[in-house]
């Protein structure tokens, strides 16, 4: 398996976020300094103690018109999560200027083998409105669970291709199909940082001559009760009931920090060779110059090791051939969770010493919830944007924030040629990805 | 380009918990395939399956305290990677770079807890409303769920734990593409060694999907055989009556170096892995593409990277001597893969002896490439071909060389292994003998 050193770019960028579709809708809020965070509609949250989420709500997207008609029955089967995918990437497509068989009977713009798909997915949970209704059939008069029954009546009452809706690779099962994308498919599961290695593994791939481009990235949707449940299990939520200011509720980085907010999103990202790029007459939007992936040494999978994102970072900026002085901006997680915000800025300091009070950073996590799985595409995503328009958005948060410029802050003007983005995750994965400039 | 062996493996399987008692057992043609205990499934339209037995994590961990409560996926995988690491002598490294020891994992999720999951659902159903009361709900999981048991859910948590257990801080993916996950994890860790991140990659996978929620989602595919006169005889790949696939559980581990990591350190290699092919369907959700387009590239991508034309012939041999497959025993796989296999290597595929172990062991989803990968090491190792076991009626239309019931002495010196997942997931491994 050779590699091929050659230029690595993004060249499409597709995104989905409690915005809407599109990267415009979230790059406009965030510019505005206008967060989606609001109290949860899709269900009555009065049961938990965190009742916000980054929601998009159900009539803004509807998966079915974006589909080819070929594929509309399959939308049957698909979670919210793989709904998420699917719309993210046919806006990456449609960015990057692809032609594929979901955009035109015309020849695709790629070939089928050579196009890889790498989409990081979660856990998906089940939808506990469709498992209920089936489950509820084997209740005894009694009011408890008869598993006799299920396994020989009540079973019939969930869909045939119930579990097909949450094996976490059909995310990517139903992306390549509506794409036909053959070359090599994965599914990265690993929380926070899924995406990011999902982009780094596509890179790989690339880079070894298995593909010319991948559709690459991550979505989630943690807007449902099981879902929310589960990150209530890991004390790392933020408790709200949707009342008061929603975009001082997160705030990464501060002392204070109480916590963070689900969201569901993703984005996926057109993954390219320079030079299939260039051969198409394709603008890039950056280029991905280093990757560094680690693996925490924690006592507790919940917490993020500062040597692990520090060793992730210097990695990636090896690879970049670029010194650490070089960074322009960094897109930590910032999740407002106050072991990684801190296990962040502990790490980006062993890098960067005395100069990161001086760097801005972005931060999404207040603006669109913790999309986990989608959460790294949307940071690269919009770190993507900022190279493209020399811009930082504006910052939600606290006030102030201790040796990290990440306080609150209105979006500005200013050179960009590299961007740090970082992320650990729940599992201890941490990555760290360069990106640049392209050069004229 | 940068050679990489395998310097230690580990399993834990529904045959048994060490390396020689399972390939011991497949040798003498063993089913594991019973009657499940975990849960009462006598109603259920599957009754049986391959189950781990005999097994405590804890007697595989340096201190079980570290860990918790690992769920049983990442208990299983904490076996098998002891016995690997063990093997490996990585343990006796002294100056091993724990920054350049990375895992990529093909690991499943954790096991619901179906009895809490089935008590807060139904508790919480409004008839009135038709759905859940949501409100309700949260307050019967916070009575009745276990909080750390929900975060052992994650698929990527059997990954935190194998790397907390050996101290690897290296680069670390877990990927879940279904039944090819652990193939495609191997085949990715791989090339995380070739392209220079790494010296050291602990990879595989781990499962399980045997219990009341995992067999009623598979029963209700009708993936499942449901022959439950004679849970011995129902995984039969290959076979004209073969009538779904046979549940497994377990986990299987290997240790990956770069050659020249082994041998500074003094490593014996048992084999070399020479080459990996991925490929997607992208054809529909629930059916393979019916010329076996997607296993076909995976193989062919895979031979390519090995260098072998799998058409040409050494001193009037096939330049593989094995392919050990994905052979689920379902309809549709089986001869999917059979086609797959004759696109290939052509006139040379009645000659390349195919079996199944899934016939043994049952399927052990994304666990079930890593243990195949051993086998086909095993092999090599031994000179021996684990059989495809009850083929006593074969399929007409599957006229491979399946190694039928018996296991077969062979001189074998390359093997490819195959692994097919839902969703259109094709991943194929080819492993070779190792040669200085």
């Amino acid at each position: 398996m050779p590699e091929r050193q050659e230029q690595i770019v993004i060249s499409g960028v597709g995104v989905i976020t409690c915005f809407g579709v599109g990267i415009e809708l979230l790059w406009d809020a965030m510019i505005e300094g206008r967060t989606g965070l609001k109290r949860i509609e899709r269900f009555d949250p009065s049961g938990f103690s965190s009742q916000i989420a980054g929601e998009l709500p159900e009539d803004d997207f509807k998966v079915r018109k974006i589909v080819p008609k070929s594929h509309r029955k399959a939308t049957k089967v698909m979670c919210r999560d793989t709904e998420l995918a699917v719309g993210a990437a046919a806006d990456a497509v449609k960015s990057a200027g692809l032609t594929t068989a979901a955009t035109s009977d015309e020849p695709p713009t790629i070939a089928p083998d050579r196009v890889g798909c790498h989409i990081g997915a979660g856990l998906i949970s089940a939808e506990v409105n469709e498992l209920g209704a089936a489950l509820v059939t084997s209740k005894k008069e009694d009011g408890t669970f008869d598993l006799a029954h299920w396994g020989a009546e009540g079973m019939q009452n969930l869909t045939p291709l119930w579990l097909l809706k949450y094996l976490p690779n059909m995310l990517a099962c139903h992306v390549t199909i509506v794409h036909n994308s053959q070359g090599p498919s994965n599914t990265i599961t690993c929380c926070e940082a899924s995406s990011g290695l999902s982009i780094a593994e596509s890179r790989r791939v690339i880079r070894r001559g298995d593909a010319d481009a991948c559709l690459s990235g991550g979505a989630e949707d943690r807007v449902n009760p099981l879902a929310l449940y589960r990150q209530h299990c890991t004390g790392r939520l933020v408790d709200s009931d949707g009342s008061g200011d929603m975009s001082a509720l997160i705030t990464p980085f501060a002392n204070d920090a109480s916590g963070t907010a689900i969201g569901e999103g993703g984005g996926i990202l057109i993954v390219e060779a320079n030079s299939s790029c260039t051969k198409r007459g394709g603008s890039p939007w950056c280029t991905i110059d280093g990757v560094g992936c680690r693996q925490s040494f924690t006592n507790s999978p919940l917490d993020a090791d500062p040597g692990a994102l520090a060793s992730a970072t210097n990695k990636a900026l090896v690879e970049a051939n670029c010194d650490a002085s070089e960074i322009d901006v960094i897109v930590p997680l910032g999740s407002g969770i106050k072991q990684l915000d801190d296990a962040e800025r502990e790490g980006l300091t062993v890098v960067f010493g005395d100069r990161l009070p001086t760097i801005p950073t972005i931060t999404t996590i207040p603006y669109t919830g913790n999309c986990m799985a989608g959460n790294g595409a949307i940071a690269l995503s919009v770190a993507a944007k900022s190279i493209k328009e020399q811009q930082i958005p504006a910052r939600l948060g606290a006030t102030e924030t201790d040796g990290i410029d990440a306080g609150r802050y209105e979006s500005t003007q200013m050179r960009i040629n590299k961007v740090l983005v970082i992320s650990p995750s729940e599992g201890g994965q941490c990555v760290a990805i360069v990106l640049g400039k392209v050069q004229a | 380009m940068t050679r990489v062996v395998i310097t230690g493996m580990g399993w834990i399987t529904p045959l048994g918990n060490n390396l020689e008692t399972v390939w011991k057992r497949m040798c003498n043609s063993e089913s594991a395939i019973a009657t499940i205990d975990r849960f009462d499934a006598s109603s259920f339209p599957t009754t049986f399956a391959g189950q781990v037995r005999d097994f405590d994590w804890k007697e595989y961990v340096k201190d079980a305290l570290v860990h918790n409560e690992p769920a049983m996926n990442s208990q299983f995988a904490l076996g098998a990677a002891r016995q690997a690491w063990d093997q490996s002598g990585l343990g006796e490294c002294k100056d091993l770079d724990l920054e350049r020891a990375g895992i990529y994992l093909g690991a499943g999720e954790g096991v619901l807890d179906f009895s809490a999951h089935s008590m807060i659902d139904t508790h919480s159903w409004d008839v009135e409303d038709g759905k859940i009361n949501a409100v309700a709900w949260a307050e019967f999981a916070r009575e009745k769920l276990d909080e750390w048991g929900e975060v052992e859910q994650e698929p990527n948590m059997s990954l935190w734990h194998v790397a907390k257990e050996y101290g690897l801080q290296g680069p670390a993916f877990n990927c879940l593409t279904a039944c090819a996950a652990s193939t495609q994890a191997i085949g990715e860790a791989v090339s995380v060694l070739q392209a220079g991140d790494a010296d050291v990659m602990l990879s595989g996978g781990t499962h399980t999907m045997l219990h009341a929620l995992g067999i009623t989602g598979f029963n209700r595919l009708t993936a499942l055989s449901t022959f439950n006169g004679d849970p011995k005889k129902a995984s039969k790949p290959f076979s004209k009556d073969r009538g779904g696939f046979v549940m497994g559980e377990g986990s299987g581990m290997l240790v990956l170096e770069t050659l020249e990591h082994a041998l500074a350190r003094g490593a014996t290699p048992l084999a070399e892995i020479v080459g990996f092919g991925s490929s997607a369907d992208a054809y529909r959700i629930t059916d393979l593409h019916p010329e076996g387009r997607g296993p076909a590239a995976a193989i062919r991508n895979a031979l390519s990277q090995a260098n072998i034309d799998p058409t040409a012939t050494i001193e009037g041999k096939p330049p593989v001597q094995y392919i050990s497959a994905h052979g689920t025993s379902t309809q549709e796989n089986d001869s999917i893969e059979t086609k797959a296999i004759k696109l290939v290597f052509g006139d040379n595929a009645p000659n390349v002896p195919v079996s199944s172990i899934k016939s043994m062991m049952g399927h052990l989803i994304a666990a079930a490439g890593s243990v195949e990968l051993i086998t086909c090491v095993m092999s090599i190792q031994t000179g021996m071909l684990a059989p495809t076991i009850n083929l006593d009626n074969p399929d007409p239309e599957l006229d491979l060389d399946y190694v039928p019931n018996v296991a077969r002495k062979a001189e074998v010196d390359c093997c490819v292994s195959n692994s097919f997942g839902f969703g259109g997931q094709n991943n194929t491994l080819v492993v070779r003998r190792y040669e200085p």
